[in-house]
């Protein structure tokens, strides 16, 4: 359930919480050049700029916890990777491609309010009706993660062992816990749409907020570091040569 | 048995829930935890079963410590029914959903026909038979809850917050089926805010509050113990608040059952001269 953490609000007052959350998702987006990139170098350069931010904004606890509950999916990539006959240099690559990108929207979703987000879209002319439902969805992960503690808890009690059996099985055993997972989340969806009609949902078409987020000084900085960066990473990926490391290259197999 | 020794228990987030509980239970007793919201009554009963390892102090089962059983060993034992029937129920059909419990434990599948069907009948839910489960009452999905552990005989049943939702007649009707269960030898814990429920039962009590036991007794003793159960955010039941205010007619605030306060009643009026 660490996962679940890395991905939720947490109040602090740093630099990065202060920053506007269009120009934070920008910068989020902006790692995803990431993709340009197969080399060790520029990639692990990228983990590494990612770090020290973390670490300045005081969210380095959940952030591990981001990595670790991606970590499965991590030696998943590697392995795939390695068996469809790749070198063990671009396989590590791949997972730190991964890693960058997780970590990038862990970071924004950890010090983003999911109200300052919502705001942020609507000023961005996204329809409130996408924007709530966005907002709505990120807002209740953490409810879904503890009703699903809740649901394999019932389960256990009734002798359902999640841990036993080959891997076929394993994978049945989640039959118990997602039906009602999906069922009561789907049953919820319905009653909250009645509790937000009740009380006059859409009734004025045009709606103003409370609070109207405005550029300050660090987001109008912050957004000249971004493009800079995101340009020179196009730029260096067209006309400068990267530096390359091969890891073990005689390590060679192909199973797939 | 079992036999709590001073556990103390912390969730992941941090929060303490148990701070020190020590408590015994022994085999065909009838016990309701009480206390207010967060007190720790659902966390404690997650401790009887494994599903929740105490971070300090030991739970023993039949003299072994649950930290050394799987939470299926435990729960053939002692079976648990969570509060909320939602949570649980993903089969197609309602005996389907019975025989899930009883095929985790490995029962033949004859043996598993066999108590679907006396579970069926014991809970009223025959005509359900092929039914799905999620398109029964409230009342029915608690029964069904009920059906699905009270199947393969634990020797103790736990019941969290049982007549939550339920109707005055469903509730009698558990009632009778409690105390019916509770006369075979069945041992059953029932965990509940409801105070008037708990009056009519009269079973052994024990109040948690703020993850500490304040109160253990029966139930006429503990619940007409105004401050004990105002401390957990309790109101004592009626009838000892009408006899609270009848003390100065020689009345004692100590009665919870409604014959008994009848009995007492008349027993006044024919002594008092007309």
């Amino acid at each position: 359930m660490m996962v679940f953490r890395g991905f939720r609000f947490k109040r602090a007052y740093t630099w990065m919480h202060r920053m506007d959350p269009r120009i934070k998702l920008l910068l989020s987006c902006s790692f995803c050049l990431v993709f340009l990139y197969t080399e060790l170098v520029p990639l692990i350069l990228t983990l590494a700029i990612q770090i020290a931010m973390v670490l300045s904004v005081h969210i380095s606890h959940e952030w591990l916890g981001t990595l670790k509950g991606g970590g499965l999916f991590a030696v998943l990539i590697f392995v795939m990777n390695l068996i469809t006959g790749s070198t063990v240099s671009f396989a590590i690559a791949m997972v730190l491609r991964f890693l960058v990108l997780i970590s990038a929207f862990s970071m924004f979703f950890l010090t983003t309010r999911p109200d300052d987000l919502g705001a942020a879209l609507e000023k961005m002319r996204v329809p409130y009706e996408y924007s709530f439902m966005f907002t709505t969805a990120v807002r209740y992960v953490p409810v879904l993660a503890t009703e699903a503690l809740t649901i394999v808890d019932a389960q256990r009690s009734r002798g359902l062992e999640m841990d036993k059996g080959n891997i076929m099985k394993r994978v049945r055993n989640f039959t118990p816990v997602l039906i009602p997972l999906l069922v009561n989340s789907i049953r919820r969806s319905l009653e909250m749409a009645e509790a937000m009609e009740a009380r006059a949902w859409g009734a004025t078409k045009k709606r103003t907020s409370l609070s109207v987020p405005k550029l300050k000084r660090v987001d109008f900085i912050s957004s000249a570091v971004i493009c800079i960066t995101v340009i020179f990473a196009v730029y260096a990926r067209l006309y400068l040569p990267i530096p390359t490391v091969e890891l073990i290259p005689w390590f060679h197999i192909k199973i797939l | 048995m079992i036999e709590v020794n001073d556990i103390h228990y912390t969730y992941p987030t941090g929060v303490t829930v148990l701070n020190g509980v020590s408590i015994k239970v022994g085999y065909g007793e009838f016990l309701a935890v009480m206390g207010e919201n967060g007190a720790g009554k659902t966390t404690l009963v997650k401790h009887f079963n494994g599903l929740l390892k105490p971070s300090q102090g030991e739970i023993l089962v039949d003299g072994v410590a649950t930290t050394k059983a799987s939470v299926a060993q435990l729960s053939r034992k002692i079976g648990l029914v969570f509060q909320n029937p939602d949570h649980q129920f993903f089969c197609e059909t309602v005996e389907e959903e019975i025989a899930f419990g009883l095929r985790n434990f490995g029962f033949s599948e004859e043996a598993i026909k066999e108590k679907i069907d006396f579970a069926l009948n014991l809970l009223d839910l025959g005509d359900y038979r092929k039914t799905s489960p999620f398109m029964l009452s409230g009342g029915e999905k608690k029964r069904l809850a009920l059906a699905t552990v009270l199947t393969w005989d634990p020797t103790v049943l736990i019941l969290d917050e049982p007549t939550v939702g339920q109707d005055y007649s469903q509730k009698e009707k558990l009632r009778q089926f409690i105390l019916k269960l509770n006369s075979e030898g069945k041992t059953v814990i029932i965990v509940t805010h409801d105070i008037e429920f708990v009056a009519e039962c009269n079973p052994r009590v024990v109040i948690l509050s703020h993850g500490r036991i304040i109160a253990d007794g029966p139930a006429k003793k503990v619940l007409t113990n105004f401050d004990q159960v105002k401390e957990a955010s309790l109101v004592p039941p009626q009838m000892t608040q009408v006899f609270l205010k009848l003390t100065d007619m020689g009345f004692t605030a100590d009665t919870i059952d409604v014959n008994e306060a009848k009995d007492k009643i008349m027993d006044y009026l024919q002594r008092s001269p007309k």
